[in-house]
């Protein structure tokens, strides 16, 4: 266990994708199977056993130490799992009969296995045992929190490269393999065959467009490309098959491989044809696609009532075409695809999916104009969920990750103004330690003269040196401390100036200001500028006047 | 006569009125006291100025001959008269030179520590437990989270990685007063014995630590250095170097960082620092807990970090606890900064 706590220990400090796979597939070469196997299963997400709750582990520590202290020691890291691993007093009689600390295997094995009543004295064991970054890895493995910074994808690579071999073979077969994977690395290293993958409707990594900036233009030709609405729904990918036993096979993922079929049990029976299709889950009302924040109420829920599944149809949108039949398409150009997902579409002919509408446009400039106005440019009264535009070349095959040059996203242009920073908070993960949550407003007349009134948060946006900067300010210039909330100075001529962007604006009665930003970043800090020089309210109504020309979302029924 | 007649918190710094000075005052006053050369304890601009000679000496390295009306200093053991208090002066174990300022006025002692560690230094005189009644302590690391280890094992993980990648430079950021000094004689001292490149903001007290008989082996300024000659080397420069266009010097550089703040791993991950390094010249948490347990103090004031939690837990022993409401003192490491028009090249 100490072993695999290092490699999350370093992997966790390494930026570089390269070196990061250097660390993973040096630990598969040096570690012996079954442990680099459920270290294999741990990085992919590929673990079942339950999970232990936060509340366990609070108490665990709760038992070993002053409430107060861990309380103000948990607010300073802001990690429960980290705070714990620092904070584990040793316990005074483990010093005498020193015994070997668990290992991998053994831990997943045990916890597999374990009676919930008995985790608790096995867990203080464990964590008597390990040292600080072994308690650290345990902890984050038994609450399923091991967010460092590797994807599956990544942790397949590295697999891969152990044996050189195309990681994309890997993620064909891996949808029939078991942690902790013995084949497969029997296959990585030569002593046996290829493990065969055996599930008929096997997820195929997703293709992912860059943003496109201003200048990228310049070096593309127009007629290269196809152009499509970037829709504000989920990304997925919807694959049929037929099982050994001649049955079609349904599964729904999400875009990271995900299977998501069980929440959408109204979608599978319109995918009755073997194939797999890339496309964006949106729900439809008479014909006319929801918001984002309707498309919510789908989402994370325990189950999936018929209720549900009236009030918010759930409808496929279709973007691509991976696979017809048993046959992959993903060496064909996008143009070839098109093609065949349009005789799919057809054939399927079902009202709960349809084809992605492309744009029609001869110059960028003609398409600037498409993007600016979505509602004339095709997109008519659904305008409202277009994100903005994918351009596609129509000579891309389909290639897993954001492969250069291929697909662009190219977003609506954000709304930008000036707000006033009012308070600040502890952020979470990475940024626990600093006041990276930011509560900004804007002027308005109040009862007293000018005030400002809160329009509204944001978590990003600015850059680490950003961050330490307005960190450093809000400890200098805090008035008062509510819990991990800190007021900060925001008075006409004293206080800090953020320049917020964002995507859009609604009527919400729920904020004082009477207004709701989406998406709202940091986009510069405006040291230069006096607070009593940012925006007023009456600029965010002007705004939101003009938004109202497109018609505002519904709002979701509660 | 109560304690909080013979010091007192105002805004200049903590004020010693029936001995007419300052410790380690933020503001320009008549007469200061000061524990320790780092510069938001040892400012510029005071009437007249009694530290150790070591403290002077950095002062003046720093901020020129002027730096003071007049100076007096004062030596490890040693008790001076001042209005109506003794002043006495112990070893504070956190750099060169640093102090803890003993105030005795009828029979009350107040200890004014500065920052201070009891953790081993190679570089500095050990850190002494002085009985009192009044303790003052800072609470840098005033976090049950914070526990330091031994810093010969972080420079042994600093000398595997320089082993294990030796195309790349190893760039070590460290505050350029005691740390970075601290940090060579251990790399030493871990038997490696090639030179030590500096930064050229660290040179200067550097070689102080030399003059006062600190073998610090071979050093070398790194300006002028040819990158592929950087290979395999170790560089010590100043926190706010490692992250700044001067590392495009160095061949593919790992970036390391020698702090206390490295315990937790948002710290060091903000910073950018790919090999974090738990070393650090203030107490950690058990460290604050025995001295504030062996002092013998009924009253604890706590000073500059984590107040909250060690008047918590002095509270919890039975003590009288408060913060004291000292402002202008803040972490070294995280303010560091280079004086504005100067280059890091410098
Ligand atoms: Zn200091």
């Amino acid at each position: 266990m100490n072993r695999f706590a290092e490699l999350l220990d370093r992997l966790a400090y390494e930026p570089g994708r390269n070196n990061k796979l250097r660390l993973i597939t040096g630990y598969f070469r040096e570690v012996p199977d079954p442990d680099r196997g459920y270290a294999l299963a741990a990085l992919t997400g590929a673990l079942s056993f339950k999970h232990a709750k936060a509340g366990l582990i609070r108490d665990l520590i709760a038992s070993r130490t002053d409430p107060v202290l861990f309380e103000l020691s948990y607010d300073y890291v802001g990690d429960l799992s980290e705070t714990v691993a620092l904070m584990w007093p040793k316990s005074p009689d483990i010093a005498h009969n020193n015994p070997p600390p668990p290992t991998l295997t053994e831990v997943i094995t045990t916890l597999r296995t374990l009676g919930k009543s008995e985790l608790p004295a096995q867990l203080t064991r464990w964590l008597d045992e390990l040292d600080e970054t072994g308690r650290w890895a345990l902890l984050k493995l038994v609450t399923g929190a091991m967010r460092i910074g590797v994807s599956a994808r990544l942790a397949k690579t590295a697999a891969a490269a152990l044996g050189d071999k195309d990681p994309h073979d890997v993620e064909l077969i891996w949808p029939g393999l078991a942690p902790p994977y013995g084949e497969l690395f029997a296959w990585l290293e030569g002593r046996a065959e290829k493990p065969v993958n055996r599930d008929p409707a096997p997820f195929r990594p997703v293709m992912l467009a860059h943003a496109i900036e201003e200048s990228d233009f310049a070096n593309l030709d127009a007629s290269d490309f196809v152009a499509e609405w970037k829709w504000d729904g989920i990304r997925v990918q919807a694959v049929s098959g037929k099982g050994d036993d001649g049955k079609i096979v349904t599964r729904l993922y999400s875009r990271t491989g995900e299977d998501i079929t069980g929440s959408f049990p109204d979608l599978t029976p319109s995918l009755r044809l073997s194939g797999a299709i890339d496309g964006e889950l949106l729900v439809l009302r008479e014909g006319r696609v929801q918001s984002f924040n309707v498309l919510q109420q789908r989402l994370n829920r325990k189950s999936v009532t018929p209720k549900l599944m009236k009030e918010y149809p759930i409808h496929l949108r279709a973007y691509d075409l991976l696979s017809d039949g048993e046959t992959d398409l993903r060496e064909l150009t996008f143009e070839q695809r098109r093609a065949k997902l349009e005789m799919f579409i057809a054939e399927l002919n079902d009202e709960r999916i349809d084809l992605s509408d492309q744009i029609p446009f001869a110059t960028w400039d003609a398409l600037t104009a498409a993007r600016a106005d979505p509602a004339g440019a095709g997109a008519g009264e659904d305008a409202d969920a277009v994100e903005g535009v994918m351009l596609k070349r129509r000579d891309s095959a389909y290639l897993p990750g954001r492969p250069k040059g291929q697909w662009w996203k190219w977003k609506r242009d954000p709304h930008i103004i000036d707000a006033v920073l009012m308070y600040a908070q502890r952020g979470h993960g990475k940024r626990s330690s600093y006041y990276s949550d930011y509560t900004f407003g804007v002027w308005t007349a109040g009862d007293s003269g000018e005030q400002l009134v809160p329009v509204g948060k944001a978590y990003f946006g600015f850059t680490d040196e950003e961050l330490l900067q307005i960190d450093r300010f809000v400890r200098r210039n805090t008035t008062e401390k509510f819990g991990p909330v800190r007021h900060v100075t925001h008075e006409p001529d004293k206080g800090l100036v953020l320049e917020v962007a964002f995507e859009g604006l609604a009527r919400s009665p729920r904020h004082k200001s009477g207004v709701a930003m989406r998406f709202p970043r940091i986009s510069r800090l405006r040291w230069d500028k006096p607070p009593r020089e940012a925006d007023r309210l009456e600029t965010l109504e002007r705004m939101l006047k003009a938004e109202t020309t497109i018609a505002p979302p519904k709002p979701a029924t509660p | 006569m109560r304690p909080q007649d013979i010091l007192i918190p105002v805004p200049a710094g903590l004020c010693c009125k029936p001995g007419g000075f300052h410790i380690d005052p933020v503001r320009p006053v008549e007469r200061a006291v000061i524990t320790h050369g780092h510069s938001d304890h040892a400012r510029p601009g005071h009437g007249a100025v009694l530290a150790t000679q070591e403290t002077l000496d950095m002062m003046r390295l720093r901020y020129g001959d002027n730096f003071a009306g007049s100076t007096q200093a004062i030596a490890y053991g040693e008790t001076i008269k001042l209005g109506d208090v003794m002043v006495s002066c112990h070893p504070a174990g956190h750099v060169l030179g640093s102090a803890q300022m003993a105030v005795t006025c009828k029979n009350i002692c107040i200890v004014a520590s500065g920052d201070y560690k009891d953790a081993h230094d190679p570089t500095c005189t050990p850190f002494e437990v002085v009985p009192c009644d009044v303790f003052i302590t800072e609470a840098t690391f005033g976090l049950p989270v914070f526990r330091h280890g031994d810093a010969a094992d972080e420079v042994k993980k600093l000398l595997a990685s320089v082993a294990l990648f030796p195309e790349r430079a190893h760039l070590v950021g460290a505050y350029s007063l005691g740390k970075a000094q601290r940090v060579i004689k251990l790399i030493r001292q871990a038997g490696y014995d090639a030179p030590i490149y500096l930064h050229g903001a660290m040179e200067k007290i550097t070689h102080y630590y030399q003059s006062r008989g600190i073998d610090l082996g071979e050093l070398r300024p790194v300006k002028g250095v040819r990158k592929a000659d950087l290979a395999g080397t170790i560089t010590l420069a100043p926190p706010s170097a490692t992250s700044d266009v001067w590392t495009r010097r160095f061949p593919d550089p790992v970036t390391a960082f020698a702090s206390g703040w490295m315990r937790v791993r948002a710290r060091a991950r903000q910073r950018g620092v790919e090999l974090p390094l738990v070393i650090s010249d203030h107490a950690d948490w058990d460290g604050l807990c025995a001295t504030i347990s062996t002092t013998g103090a009924g009253e604890i004031w706590v000073t500059h970090g984590q107040e909250d939690a060690l008047v918590h837990w002095c509270q919890s022993q039975g003590l009288t606890a408060r913060p004291l409401a000292l402002v202008g003192y803040g972490d070294e490491e995280e303010e560091e900064t280079l004086p504005p028009g100067k280059s890091a090249d410098a």
